[in-house]
């Protein structure tokens, strides 16, 4: 338990006669970036409410920094959070917004503005919160959950609204962050985003988990596909013929044929198209992103 | 729970918050002790719905907070619209959660909120008790009302007793402005039902039935305010019997509320 950040089980939250959360059981390590990902509406926001102790679960059990759910009290003063966007009290500055949680928490009031200046609001922090834009509102949201220097870190959709160099800011800071011990509970329903930075990935729909463990296992699960385009366009068939009498699965997408085998045998492939009267203008692997391998394991499109 | 009221000061001490509020008691406060004053001839009165207080009455050694007395009513509506705002904003703005993930213990949350806005209440009577007072000691010659007894000991002790219940007055309020805004989460529907309820309902109620005064909340906090005497549309009620069945519909919302707010998700 001690080198697991979060670990529920059988955890369900029902809302009237909607199971917004369906008996799920995962664990996070300590230390790394876990990307908690799935579509919206997938319950990961409630997920996420469940383990900070703002909502009571159906049933099931869960572990924060190794104290349970239902009390919250044991291990809140370790864990920053942001959830479902930044909310604060819009006639305040962010720096007021700041220093009333501060306060709240019993925080040193010089992260304040250090946190500030880390997200990228220095200058501006004396601006009421109804002034910013939605990345700076994100911004102070950000900084908002590390005002505790956080063991663990939850955020929900903490790119919302930023621009690409504040995605990237906001990539670097929570590797960072991981790099000095802090675990890392992202959440996102772009996909693509979190496979960039995450280690380990819970991947959630309409509820129920469809995976949860290091990316790298989940990526190895997935068969790499060779893409092989031909100049002639009535080539394409004749490909799939070839690769499927060598016992490889191929469907032809657009311009070109994706084949499910390993790279080692694009040589083979070559060989037989060139035997064959066919003249490949491309041949490469194709490796599945996140977001392929999720619609793959649902069966969505 | 000493760190929530500090954070609530915070929030509370924001210009237009702080400045928005002193202004609307020290309006009320200063147009009707003027009033009392001013109009002390006028045969429609001079004080609460053609009520008329005499120079007899002001020359007595409570006659400095008459005015001050006659003001706790509105002193609890305005208490009644900012504990109720304050309390039911941090479910419309959301920030709840961020008040429960940094202070998981509700019921501190919610008593470092009270003490905090019980604060802001004392500031605000505080204020318009010394603007009354001196409103009243600077118009009462023009008036021709004795000031001799208001600053002997029975004056000051009458204003002890005074400032004492309309305290109590506007902190009851407040609480019920506060139930009202856990119940109702919106601020909007907490101030409308609240002062709807408070201004004309019971009014009405009371115009229509005038023994329903001893039993309607508002018209309990006005007469704890007043010290029992009549006012508001009341004929008087009794001090005690105020402070019981005021005390006893605060204390049944309160514990209400607080158990609603307890155990209620928050999922917002």
């Amino acid at each position: 338990m001690q080198n697991t950040a979060i670990s529920v089980s059988d955890l369900s939250k029902k809302y009237d006669d909607r199971l917004a959360v369906s008996h799920i059981n995962f664990e996070v390590p300590m230390g790394i970036v876990c990307g908690f990902v799935g579509p919206n509406g997938s319950g990961k926001t409630t997920t996420m409410r469940m383990l900070l102790g703002l909502i009571t679960p159906t049933t099931g059990q869960g572990h924060t920094l190794g104290e349970p759910i239902e009390h919250p009290e044991k291990y809140l003063s370790r864990v920053g959070a942001m959830i479902e966007g930044p909310a604060f009290y819009p006639a305040l500055s962010g720096y007021e917004n700041l220093m009333v949680l501060a306060k709240l928490g019993g925080f040193p009031i010089e992260r304040v503005q250090e946190l500030l200046d880390k997200v990228g609001l220095g200058d501006r922090g004396k601006s009421k919160f109804k002034t910013y834009s939605l990345g700076m509102k994100q911004r102070l949201g950000i900084a908002a959950a590390l005002l505790p220097d956080p063991k663990l870190l939850m955020l929900d959709e903490p790119t919302n609204g930023l621009d690409p160099e504040g995605i990237q800011e906001v990539r670097a800071l929570l590797r960072d962050l991981a790099n000095d011990g802090t675990t890392v509970f992202v959440s996102s329903h772009l996909l693509s985003e979190l496979e960039i930075i995450s280690d380990y990935i819970v991947m959630l729909r309409k509820g129920e988990i469809v995976f949860a463990g290091p990316i790298g296992e989940l990526m190895a699960q997935q068969q790499p596909t060779i893409i092989a385009k031909s100049l002639n366009h009535s080539d394409l068939q004749q490909i799939v013929e070839i690769s499927e009498k060598a016992g490889h699965h191929a469907v032809i997408r657009n311009d070109s044929v994706h084949i499910l085998a390993e790279m080692d045998w694009a040589p083979v492939l070559n060989k037989a198209a060139f035997d064959a009267g066919i003249t490949l203008a491309q041949l490469a692997p194709q490796l599945p992103n996140l977001e392929e391998t999720f619609f793959e394991m649902t069966g969505d499109k | 729970m000493f760190n929530v009221v500090k954070a609530e000061l915070r929030k509370l001490r924001r210009p237009t918050l702080f400045f928005g509020t002193i202004g609307s008691a020290l309006f009320f406060t200063g147009l009707i002790t003027s009033f009392i004053y001013l109009m002390i001839d006028s045969p429609q009165g001079n004080g609460d719905r053609g009520r008329t207080i005499g120079r007899e009455a002001l020359g007595l050694a409570s006659g400095s907070v008459n005015g001050f007395s006659s003001v706790g009513n509105f002193l609890g509506i305005i208490a009644l619209c900012v504990f109720a705002a304050q309390t039911a904003q941090e479910y419309t703005y959301g920030t709840l959660r961020n008040l429960l993930v940094r202070q998981p213990g509700r019921l501190k949350i919610l008593f470092g909120k009270l003490i905090s806005m019980m604060l802001f209440a004392l500031v605000m009577i505080t204020i318009a008790a010394i603007v009354s007072i001196a409103i009243s000691y600077f118009l009462a010659p023009g008036a021709k009302v004795n000031t001799e007894l208001w600053f002997t000991s029975d004056g000051y002790h009458a204003i002890f007793t005074t400032f004492v219940n309309v305290t109590i007055s506007v902190v009851a309020f407040g609480i019920i402005g506060m139930i009202l805004g856990l119940l109702l989460r919106s601020p909007i529907s907490a101030i409308s039902l609240g002062v709807l309820w408070l201004l004309i309902v019971e009014n009405l109620l009371i115009a229509v039935k005038s023994s329903l005064q001893n039993w309607l909340p508002g018209a309990q906090l006005t007469a704890i305010a007043s010290g029992g005497a009549p006012s508001r549309g009341t004929t008087g009620i009794e001090y005690s019997h105020a402070l019981l069945v005021g005390g006893i519909y605060v204390g049944v919302g309160a514990i209400i509320a607080s158990v609603l707010f307890l155990r209620r998700d928050v999922a917002n």
